[in-house]
């Protein structure tokens, strides 16, 4: 009686792990937050959506964790088929149904992508064709503490991470010191010089001219920037503009030239006095 | 003996040392001279291209036949973008050599709009023939000038980094140095007609005079005032931490450019002296983990652009960077998008805070726009566009075309082979295709770690 008791009681058992294995395994596929997304989100949601609109096909684009164009346009395909309003915005009758008609292996996306390797995600094909392993690079983030969880980044449109990574370059040469305001400024300097007639036409040309900014002709361009001068430049790049459309300024203790001194001034910030 | 092993060692170490001096001064000598050699080549180039330039324009006014005016056109845009270059490339920075670079681009700009014009429908006018005449002459000034400079730079055998030694050292007065003094001639020679009043209304505007801030309305507000308006866009209880003071004479519009700043956080805002608007507005701080999404951000923003008192705008762009979304709004007046008047708000993502706002575009150029209806409809302008581009989305919106006119366009969103998205402006009444713009907003990560 005793045994039979206990095995009874080790079927119940089992049989309620299984049901809690059936029941857990949906709720972690369908793992959308509740966020609404939207054109230009980064992140988790966005990578789930990319991948179930590639399953579904119709996305064939990179599962990138960025929400760009190629997605935009996908979504609103899928919403034009499904008869939804077309807003191209994944609300939660769009996440419903994309949970509903596909499947998202969590893990398995996530792990492509920490580990850089190209891969598709369409729905009938198995997963282990789907992917290009990455060549042993070896300086594929190794050391990284957190490995980012996107592929792409948002970048102003019609700039390179790189041209951006320049500019902090010549910000934190600039003015590490100063103000994050002050540091945006410079930033927008150099900005509106590639407008100004009177000055090169490329971000390089400016930053480069020779003797335009000191800390070029001294070298600290090459000091590595910190993320304070990537923000800087960024909000530059995006329209903010403190120097109030400067193309000059000067440090008022070391400036020597009398003619910066004659020059319009606008104002000053931190120890910069900005100019036309 | 010992005093023999240590003159033996004293002796090597002389000698090593000598070598090594030696050594280095070479070193010093071939990359200084490899320097020399970039600023003279630039500056030959320069003078070659000026002369070209001179030629150029020449021919150009002599030719008969205007079919091939076109070509030789955009030969003269050519050469001036590159004397630019040139120009860019020698040590002249902090010695006053705009008016001449002034003038190259606006030799570039006109010859630009020519050339690319059909010249068969509309010619040269008789204005603009006097404008190339002009400029033949204001080129040929310049190119003598040049050539003088050139001969002595090579007779005397100067050196450009001499001229910036002069340059950067404290003394202000740089008439003993031969370039420079030359240089300043030129300057003073293209001065002379850059101020020339015709000079400033075809090819460039000059921007500071078109941008009459018409936005801007209100009464004046004293500075206590403004740190008030600031106190509450920081979110502050007092007035007390706030800095600053009005702008300066250079500035385009009277502003107060106030500031504080406490431990890990800071903010600035610029508040114009009429009407106490917030023109820009950047606060920093550390941030946290997004908890936000971008759609709630966007209602923030919006909300904050509604206490400005910036209503009927529509958010036409929104980005994540890591914690922050910056979104791009624009004001609709009768269905049409009004992109000059474009505002920047920035949403941090860990607590839906306001950290940045730009509102100098909208309060320059903001004003009750005369709309027109447009001639061509919707399908009309979309026929003309290539055959390979699939429109997905279509707005009605006013833009400054490349004459810097405002322009009304439909706004085309595009995608070619399924792939790559453009943003095309099809002119509402001629139908002409204004602009094209790749959109490329994305990037793929690089994967080296830093």
């Amino acid at each position: 009686m005793e045994s039979k008791k206990f095995r009874l009681c080790k079927l119940f058992c089992a049989g309620l792990i299984l049901i809690g294995a059936i029941l857990s395994a949906p709720v972690q596929t369908s793992a959308f937050s509740d966020q609404v997304i939207q054109h230009g989100a980064t992140g988790d949601d966005v990578v789930e959506l990319q991948a179930r609109l590639q399953y579904a096909g119709y996305y064939n684009k990179t599962i990138d964790g960025v929400f760009g164009w190629s997605t935009y346009w996908a979504l609103r395909n899928f919403q034009y088929e499904f008869g939804m309003e077309i807003d191209g915005v994944a609300g939660q009758q769009a996440k419903d149904k994309l949970a509903s008609i596909t499947k998202f292996d969590k893990a398995f996306v996530m792990r492509q992508i920490q580990e850089g390797n190209t891969f598709t995600y369409y729905g009938g094909t198995p997963q282990e064709n789907q992917v290009k392993k990455r060549g042993n690079g070896g300086n594929g983030g190794g050391g990284n503490a957190k490995a980012p969880n996107t592929s792409a980044v948002n970048v102003p449109n019609g700039y390179s991470q790189n041209d951006i990574k320049l500019m902090a370059n010549a910000v934190h040469g600039e003015a590490r010191g100063e103000p994050y305001v002050g540091q945006v400024a410079v930033a927008a300097v150099i900005l509106n010089r590639v407008e100004d007639a009177s000055f090169p036409n490329t971000i390089s040309g400016v930053i480069f001219e020779p003797r335009a900014f000191t800390a070029v002709a001294d070298g600290q361009i090459w000091l590595t920037p910190d993320e304070t001068a990537e923000q800087a430049v960024l909000d530059a790049i995006n329209g903010w503009d403190p120097s109030g459309g400067a193309i000059y300024y000067f440090n008022p203790n070391t400036a020597t030239s009398p003619w910066i001194w004659g020059r319009p001034q606008i104002k000053t910030i931190g120890e910069h006095i900005f100019c036309m | 003996m010992y005093k023999w092993v240590i003159i033996g060692v004293l002796a090597l170490a002389l000698t090593g040392t000598a070598f090594w001096g030696y050594n280095e001064r070479q070193e010093k000598n071939d990359i200084k001279m490899q320097a020399e050699n970039n600023y003279q080549r630039s500056f030959h180039e320069l003078t070659y291209r000026i002369d070209m330039l001179h030629d150029k324009i020449g021919s150009t006014l002599a030719m008969n036949s205007r079919d091939s005016l076109s070509p030789q056109l955009a030969e003269i845009w050519r050469l001036s973008s590159e004397a630019h270059t040139d120009v860019g490339q020698l040590p002249l920075a902090l010695l006053p050599f705009e008016k001449t670079e002034k003038f190259l681009t606006n030799i570039g700009d006109f010859t630009y709009k020519t050339a690319v014009r059909d010249l068969d429908k509309e010619p040269l006018s008789e204005e603009e023939m006097q404008r190339l005449e002009k400029l033949h002459d204001n080129a040929g000034q310049i190119k003598d000038e040049l050539r003088n400079v050139q001969n002595t730079v090579l007779g005397d055998n100067l050196h450009w980094t001499d001229v910036e030694l002069a340059l950067t050292d404290d003394n202000p007065d740089h008439s003993d140095n031969t370039i420079i003094s030359s240089f300043k001639t030129v300057e003073d020679t293209s001065g002379g007609f850059s101020d020339e009043k015709d000079f400033n209304n075809g090819a460039l505007p000059a921007s500071n005079e078109e941008h009459k801030f018409e936005g801007v309305t209100g009464e004046r507000i004293n500075q206590k005032q403004a740190k008030t308006v600031a106190a509450k866009a920081f979110d502050l209880n007092t007035i007390s931490g706030i800095k600053g003071g009005k702008s300066g004479k250079g500035s385009d519009v009277p502003l107060y450019s106030l500031s504080y700043q406490k431990e890990g956080e800071s903010g600035y805002a610029d508040i114009s002296q009429k009407g106490g608007h917030i023109l820009t507005l950047m606060m920093q701080r550390d941030r946290e983990e997004p908890k936000l999404g971008l759609h709630d951000a966007q209602q923030k923003a919006q909300d904050f652009l509604e206490e400005q008192k910036l209503t009927e705008m529509e958010m036409v762009q929104s980005s994540q960077y890591d914690s922050v979304g910056i979104f791009f709004f624009v004001p609709v007046q009768n269905d049409v998008r009004i992109y000059a008047d474009i505002v920047q708000v920035k949403v941090a993502l860990d607590n839906g805070d306001i950290l940045g706002y730009n509102a100098r575009d909208y309060f320059m150029n903001h004003h009750e726009r005369d709309l027109q209806k447009p001639k061509l409809t919707e399908e009309q302008a979309t026929e003309k566009l290539n055959q390979n581009v699939k429109v997905q989305e279509t707005h009605l919106a006013l833009i400054e075309n490349d004459t810097h006119e405002e322009t009304l366009v439909y706004e085309i969103m595009g995608t070619r082979n399924d792939d790559e998205t453009y943003r095309i402006y099809v002119n509402a009444d001629t139908g002409k295709e204004e602009e094209i713009e790749k959109q490329t907003t994305t990037e793929a990560r690089f994967l080296q770690s830093t």
